[in-house]
């Protein structure tokens, strides 16, 4: 009976389908079960708020503080996003607005190809070029002119070897500019034509369109896109790996080498040999996966639900 | 040939062998007629006509877009809107647009209505605020608003969206009022008020309205020009071309036999 067929058919594939979704769903579950599981010794020795803000790692002693890994991920996540965003919307206003109509493809592809660009040759470019040339050119720069401002010139002086925070942050942001430049330029793509020839009908310049109507009307989608970018870059971890100096402590200065959680992490499995130690990394994951989880939460509920009403 | 009767009254506009190309593709064909001061003109024809495009010349809307190109002269008390360094700007400033659905801009309805004098370089908040209320009150919206002029534009239904947008338009007190087919996304109580408010402007503004809507033509306007596929077929008094059309087509079309 062709009735029967279609109807086991119809239910063969929707429990196939809804499969699929549990699958994904006891993924998740089971990586924060197995990373709770292998932290559970550090969170017993050290407590919560204990490891987040102790800046002690000194393996030898057996000590695990989390705070300079934290800062790092952290420090280098805002700066990176601080210098991406106003390059991603300036990239998207060209695209979207200003740029000669045949010109708009072919640059629109060229931005979304740095993404393919992968992470490792971000860092290798990173530390051969982009390194020496923040020692020899940038750094000395900044060191005259940052470094001399009272309170915060301490940020930007120090000792500067080319690797560490800024350099981190700098490479971070290049990395992260193809993603957060698309999601803005697609939130300006989906104001209405209709809604700026108003503005324009009524004389206003390119300029007013853009500053009155497109960016007030696509806000909420490119902070939500922000958001998504700031998981991103706190999640990345090879080029940083490479540029970021690998020195466990709170760096007086950002042209001073720092962690991050991905970077010890990358760096330090293969040297744990006590317990402590492996649990410690595992508790550092364990963060990390919490604090991605809740920035893509609120990217995608709090932000992106609200463009599509 | 086109049977176009030019009206007595002197023309705030005159169109003079026009032709416009999306490309390389011809969307309207030497086209001439005058338009009446301060008297209602309606476009109507089946779609893809060009009645819009005949529109969207009149404030350049074209010139947003790549690719578009005008022949022949628009003379808008006697300069011609078409010369290539004509200011934009002061163009539209003086000839005004309201658009086929509501487009409140995404801020409050008081600054809906004061974008486009703070566009024209009006700051001060007394002289914005008297001509807020007044546009509002020409566009019979005061009264539903006016304790809540600071309230996003978006909450307003369509139809008091599309009064907004009328007020916004008049608030910089435009010579020339396009309406590209206004009501065609409203309910028919609020069409009425849109239609009592255009009718409303008459011998204040010169007004062109598109509509597909034959009986809005009928009802609201004073002359009537009949478009069919990029051509001016036939432009005379509303009363005339209704009752005594004088080309087939013309005839053809109000009558219901195609469009």
């Amino acid at each position: 009976m062709a009735g029967q067929r279609g109807f086991w058919a119809d239910w063969s594939f929707a429990k196939l389908a809804l499969g699929a979704t549990i699958l994904v769903l006891v993924i998740l579950l089971a990586v924060f079960v197995v990373l709770y599981k292998e932290s559970s010794l550090a969170i017993s020795t050290f407590g919560v708020w204990k490891f987040i803000t102790s800046q002690v790692w000194n393996p030898p002693l057996d000590k695990f503080g989390g705070a300079p890994a934290i800062f790092g991920s952290v420090v280098s996540t805002v700066i990176a996003i601080t210098i991406a965003v106003p390059v991603a919307i300036g990239i998207a206003i060209f695209l979207t607005e200003i740029a000669p109509h045949f010109l708009r493809t072919p640059v629109g592809v060229a931005v979304e190809l740095l993404a393919a660009i992968p992470s490792i040759i971000y860092g290798m470019w990173g530390l051969f070029f982009f390194a020496p040339f923040m020692r020899d050119k940038v750094q000395p720069v900044i060191h005259a002119t940052l470094g001399k401002i009272p309170v915060i010139g301490q940020w930007f002086s120090g000792y500067t070897p080319g690797i560490g925070l800024l350099t981190a942050s700098i490479v971070l942001s290049i990395m992260i500019l193809p993603f957060t430049a698309a999601i803005a330029r697609d939130s300006f793509k989906m104001v209405p034509d209709i809604l700026k020839e108003s503005a324009y009908a009524l004389g206003a310049t390119k300029w007013d369109v853009m500053k009155d109507v497109v960016i007030p009307y696509a806000k909420l989608g490119v902070i939500g896109g922000i958001i998504l970018s700031l998981g991103r870059a706190l999640g990345e971890t090879m080029a940083v790996t490479f540029v970021m100096g690998n020195q466990p402590v709170i760096p007086k200065s950002l042209l001073e080498p720092a962690t991050s959680i991905t970077v010890t992490l990358a760096n330090e499995f293969t040297e744990a040999d006590t317990d402590l130690y492996l649990s410690s990394l595992f508790y550092l994951a364990l963060i990390l996966f919490v604090m991605s989880f809740l920035v893509i939460v609120i990217g995608k509920f709090f932000f992106l639900k609200r463009v599509e009403r | 040939m086109a049977y176009v009767i030019n009206p007595d009254e002197p023309a705030k506009i005159k169109v003079e062998n026009l032709n416009f190309y999306y490309g390389s593709k011809q969307a309207l064909k030497n086209i001439s007629f005058n338009v009446p001061e301060k008297k209602i003109t309606a476009l109507i024809g089946p779609s893809g006509c060009g009645k819009t495009t005949l529109l969207r010349c009149f404030n350049r809307m074209h010139d947003l877009y790549p690719g578009n190109k005008y022949e022949g002269r628009i003379l808008l008390d006697g300069e011609n809107i078409l010369e290539k360094d004509y200011d934009l700007i002061r163009l539209r400033s003086r000839v005004g647009m309201v658009f086929q659905k509501p487009t409140a801009f995404p801020m409050s309805i008081f600054d809906n209505v004061a974008y486009g004098l703070r566009l024209k370089g009006i700051k001060n908040k007394g002289e914005l605020q008297d001509r807020v209320e007044k546009a509002l009150k020409d566009a019979a919206l005061w009264e539903e608003v006016k304790d809540r002029l600071n309230d996003p534009a978006s909450g307003l239904s369509g139809g008091q969206q599309q009064r907004l947008c009328i007020a916004r338009a008049i608030a910089v007190e435009p010579e020339v009022l396009l309406f590209d087919e206004p009501t065609s996304a409203l309910d028919p109580i609020s069409t009425a008020k849109i239609e009592e408010l255009v009718v409303s402007f008459r011998d204040k503004l010169t007004i062109i309205i598109v509509t597909h809507n034959m009986q809005q033509a009928a009802r609201v306007s004073d002359y009537t020009a009949f478009m069919y596929m990029g051509e001016l077929i036939e432009f005379n008094r509303t009363d005339e071309i209704f009752v005594k059309p004088k080309e087939k087509l013309t005839e053809d079309y109000i009558t219901g036999r195609f469009g």
